[in-house]
C-alpha cells in the first residue's frame, strides 16, 4: 500500500503493537535541556532505573541561561540550580552535555541540526514543543512532557497512538522580503491555532523545495502553533548537502549507506493523507501578528479584521479596522529557535547596515548558538548590529519566553522573530508582534511596524 | 484518581487557553513538581480581579470547564502540575491540545471532551455542581441530564490505578532491546564524537 513519509517513519519505529495498549514507539534521538528534565532524572533515581541509551541523548542549557556578553550561568537562584542540576545529572547518567562557553552551546533546536545530530528518518523528542523544528530534515520530531522525558530516559521508548497525517502544500511564487516565517504565519492564520490538532504535517510545494535548511527549520518549528503534533519536509539534496561533513554526521562508507536509506524517505506518489491543505502564497506580503495568538496574523498591508477577538484587541491595545503598519514598537527581539540561525542574522543585517535603531527602541539580537555567534562575528555582522545601536548578545532562548532576565516590560510592545505572542509570554503585560527577522529589523530602524519592502 | 468526582465547576469560558497562561515561564525555574498551584493562571489573576481563580466561591472546585483547544502551546508539564496542585481533577472542554491532553492524564487529571453545545449549557448554569463518574464515563448535570464521554480503556485504567506508562514499557524491555539491535542500521548519527 502507498504510504506517505510520515507513515513510513512511523512504521519503522513501532516496537510492539498490542491490542488494548498504545504502541511502544522507539525514540532515536533524545534532546534534553535544563527546565523540563530535573524531575525526570529524579524519577530514574527514585525508581532505581538506568538511562537506557545515553549515547542517543544530548543535553544543553538554553532556556534560562544569561545572554549577557560577559555572562555567568544565570542571574536568579532557581535557574542557577536548574543548570547545576543538569550538569550533575548528565555526569551521573553519562549524557553528553553541551555546556555554556564550550563553543557549541545554544538553543537545543539550533544545535541539534548544527552538530549534524538531526538526520532524516529518525525520531526525535525533547521536553519542548518546538522540537518539531527537526522535522526540516525529514525526521519525526515532537515535544513531550517531563513524565514522558523520563520514559524515554528509562526505556528509549514512548507509548504513542498513531497520529493522523496532513499535507500542507504551498503554491505560488514568493517575492522579495517574503520569507519562510511569512509562509508559516500565513498557514497558521489560515487554519487557526488548532487547525492541525492530532496531525503530523508534511510540507510540500516548489517554494519549500527551493528553501535552505535554515528556512525549512523555521517552517517546521512553528508546526505546533497550528496544533500539529509535528511537521516535516522530505529530505533531498539540500538536506544531504547541509549534513555532509557535520560533526555527528556519518563519514566514508557510512555516508553512502545513509544516503541510500535517506533517499528512500519520500511519500509514495499515490500516498494518501487524512487531510490536505493548500496555501496560496503567490505575491503575498510579509506577515505580522496583531493579537495574542499566532493564528491572529495578517499581511503587513492589511488592517486588523473587523471581527477581531475583543479580548485580544483589549490586551494588545489596538482596534479593529486599524492598519497594522505604523504601530510603534518599543522593543525588537531577533532570536529564538524559530529565527536565530546565521541566515536570519544576515537578513536582519541587510536592513541594519548603514542605518540606526530608532530613538528609544531597544534591540536584542540573540544568536541561536555559540557557533552562529562566532560565524556572525567572522562576517562582521556583530559590527553591523552594534553600529546600528542594537545589542548583540550570547545565545539562549532569551526574550522568546522571558525565563531569564531578558524581558519586555509591562505595557511595552515588541516586534519579535519568536514563535508565540501569548499573553505575558515575553514578560508580564508585554505585547508581542510576530514577524520575520528582516521585518523585525525594519521595525527597529523605523520605530514602528513597517513593510520592509519600502526600505530595500 | 477517584472514581467519582462531585464538585462545583470553575468556569473559564475562553478559547485557546495556552499553557503560558496556565503557568507563566517565570515559575518554571523549579526542580520539583510541587508548589505550583499558587501560581496557576498568575497573569490572568493579576489582570482580572474577578477571574474565577481569584474568587473564594470557586476555591474548592475540582472540575474546570473551559473553551475549545484548552492547553495549547508549550509542552510544559508544569501546567498540569499547577492545576493538580491547585486541586483540579477534571477539565471539561470541547477539545484539547495534544501535549496537554497527554500530560494531564499522566498527572491524575481527566480531560473530558464534550460537545461545544453541552459545554455552553454547563457555562449557562452558574455555580452548578456536577458529577463525573470516571468508571462509567458519564458527566451528570444537576438536573439529571447525563452525557457520556470517551476515554481510551488503557488510559482509564492508568488513571484509576494511579499508574503511568512506565510499568508497561519496562515490561516490554526484551522486545525493546531486540528492536534496538535490528533498528541500529538506520541510525547514522554519532554522539561519541562530541
Amino acid at each position: 500500500m502507498a504510504r506517505n513519509i510520515i507513515q513510513k517513519i512511523w512504521d519503522e519505529h513501532v516496537v510492539v503493537s498490542k491490542e488494548g495498549f498504545p504502541d511502544v514507539f522507539a525514540i532515536d534521538l533524545h534532546l534534553i535541556h535544563e527546565v523540563t528534565s530535573p524531575q525526570a532524572f529524579e524519577m530514574l533515581r527514585e525508581k532505581g532505573l538506568k538511562f537506557h541509551a545515553s549515547d542517543r541523548a544530548v543535553a544543553t542549557v538554553d532556556h534560562n541561561v544569561s545572554t549577557a556578553v560577559n555572562r555567568k550561568i544565570a542571574t536568579d537562584a532557581g535557574s542557577q540550580k536548574q543548570i547545576m542540576t543538569l550538569r550533575k545529572n548528565c555526569e551521573e547518567f553519562g549524557v553528553k552535555l553541551i555546556d555554556m562557553d564550550s563553543g557549541r552551546q545554544g538553543i537545543v533546536h539550533v544545535i541539534g541540526p548544527e552538530l549534524g545530530l538531526t538526520q532524516p528518518g529518525i525520531t526525535v523528542v525533547c521536553g519542548d514543543s518546538h522540537t518539531s523544528t527537526h522535522g526540516a530534515f525529514g525526521a519525526l520530531a515532537f515535544g513531550i512532557g517531563t513524565t514522558e522525558v523520563g520514559h524515554v530516559m528509562a526505556t528509549g521508548c514512548l507509548l504513542q497512538e498513531k497520529p493522523k497525517t496532513m499535507k500542507v502544500n504551498f503554491i505560488g511564487k514568493i517575492g522579495e522580503c517574503v520569507t519562510a516565517k511569512d509562509l508559516i504565519l500565513k498557514l497558521i492564520s489560515q487554519i487557526g491555532v488548532a487547525g492541525a490538532r492530532g496531525h503530523v504535517i508534511e510540507y510540500t510545494g516548489e517554494v519549500v523545495r527551493k528553501m535552505s535548511m535554515d528556512e525549512r527549520m523555521t517552517i517546521c518549528n512553528m508546526s505546533i502553533e497550528c496544533g500539529a503534533r509535528a511537521g516535516l519536509i522530505a529530505p533531498d539534496e539540500v538536506t544531504f548537502e547541509y549534513l555532509k561533513g557535520r560533526e555527528c554526521a556519518p563519514k566514508g562508507e557510512k555516508w553512502a549507506q545513509a544516503l541510500q536509506y535517506w533517499s528512500s524517505l519520500v511519500s509514495d506518489v499515490d500516498a494518501e493523507y487524512d487531510n490536505v491543505v493548500e496555501v496560496n502564497v503567490d505575491e503575498m506580503a510579509p506577515m505580522v501578528t496583531w493579537g495574542f495568538n499566532p493564528g491572529q496574523g495578517i499581511e503587513v498591508s492589511e488592517v486588523i479584521p473587523e471581527n477581531a477577538d475583543v479580548q485580544a484587541l483589549d490586551y494588545v491595545r489596538l482596534e479593529a479596522g486599524q492598519k497594522i503598519e505604523g504601530v510603534p514598537v518599543n522593543y525588537v527581539f531577533i532570536g529564538s529557535c524559530t529565527n536565530a540561525r546565521l541566515s536570519d542574522l544576515r537578513e536582519a543585517a541587510r536592513i541594519f547596515k548603514g542605518r540606526k535603531v530608532a530613538d528609544g527602541v531597544i534591540v536584542y539580537v540573540v544568536p541561536g548558538s555559540e557557533s552562529v555567534r562566532e560565524a556572525a562575528i567572522k562576517e562582521g555582522l556583530d559590527k553591523v548590529f552594534t553600529d546600528a545601536g542594537a545589542d548583540f548578545r550570547n545565545p539562549g532562548c532569551s526574550m522568546c519566553l522571558a525565563m531569564n532576565e531578558d524581558k519586555v516590560p509591562e505595557g511595552k510592545r515588541c516586534a519579535s522573530t519568536s514563535n508565540r505572542n501569548f499573553v505575558g509570554r515575553q514578560g508580564k503585560g508585554a505585547i508581542t508582534h510576530l514577524m520575520s527577522p528582516i521585518m523585525a529589523a525594519a521595525a527597529a530602524v523605523t520605530g514602528k511596524i513597517t513593510d520592509v519592502r519600502k526600505l530595500i | 484518581m477517584r472514581e467519582i468526582i462531585k464538585s462545583k465547576i470553575i468556569p473559564l469560558p475562553r478559547e485557546d487557553i495556552d499553557t503560558d497562561l496556565i503557568i507563566p515561564a517565570d515559575f518554571l525555574t523549579t526542580t520539583s513538581k510541587k508548589g505550583l498551584g499558587e501560581h496557576v493562571f498568575a497573569r490572568l489573576r493579576m489582570m482580572e480581579s474577578n477571574f474565577p481563580f481569584n474568587l473564594a466561591k470557586y476555591r474548592e472546585a475540582k472540575i474546570l470547564v473551559a473553551g475549545k483547544n484548552f492547553g495549547c502551546g508549550s509542552s510544559r508539564e508544569h501546567a498540569a502540575w499547577a492545576l493538580r496542585d491547585w486541586g483540579i481533577e477534571v477539565v471539561i472542554a470541547p477539545s484539547f491540545a495534544d501535549i496537554f491532553f497527554n500530560n494531564a492524564m499522566k498527572n491524575g487529571i481527566l480531560p473530558i471532551i464534550l460537545d461545544e453545545k453541552i459545554v455552553s449549557e454547563i457555562f449557562a448554569k452558574e455555580d452548578c455542581e456536577i458529577e463525573v463518574n470516571v468508571a462509567a464515563q458519564k458527566v451528570i448535570l444537576p438536573n439529571g441530564e447525563v452525557f457520556n464521554f470517551e476515554i481510551d480503556s488503557y488510559r482509564k485504567e492508568c488513571l484509576l490505578k494511579d499508574m503511568d506508562d512506565l510499568a508497561y514499557l519496562v515490561s516490554q524491555m526484551s522486545e525493546i532491546k531486540s528492536f534496538d539491535k535490528r533498528h541500529s542500521k538506520n541510525i547514522f548519527f554519532d554522539t561519541k564524537v562530541l
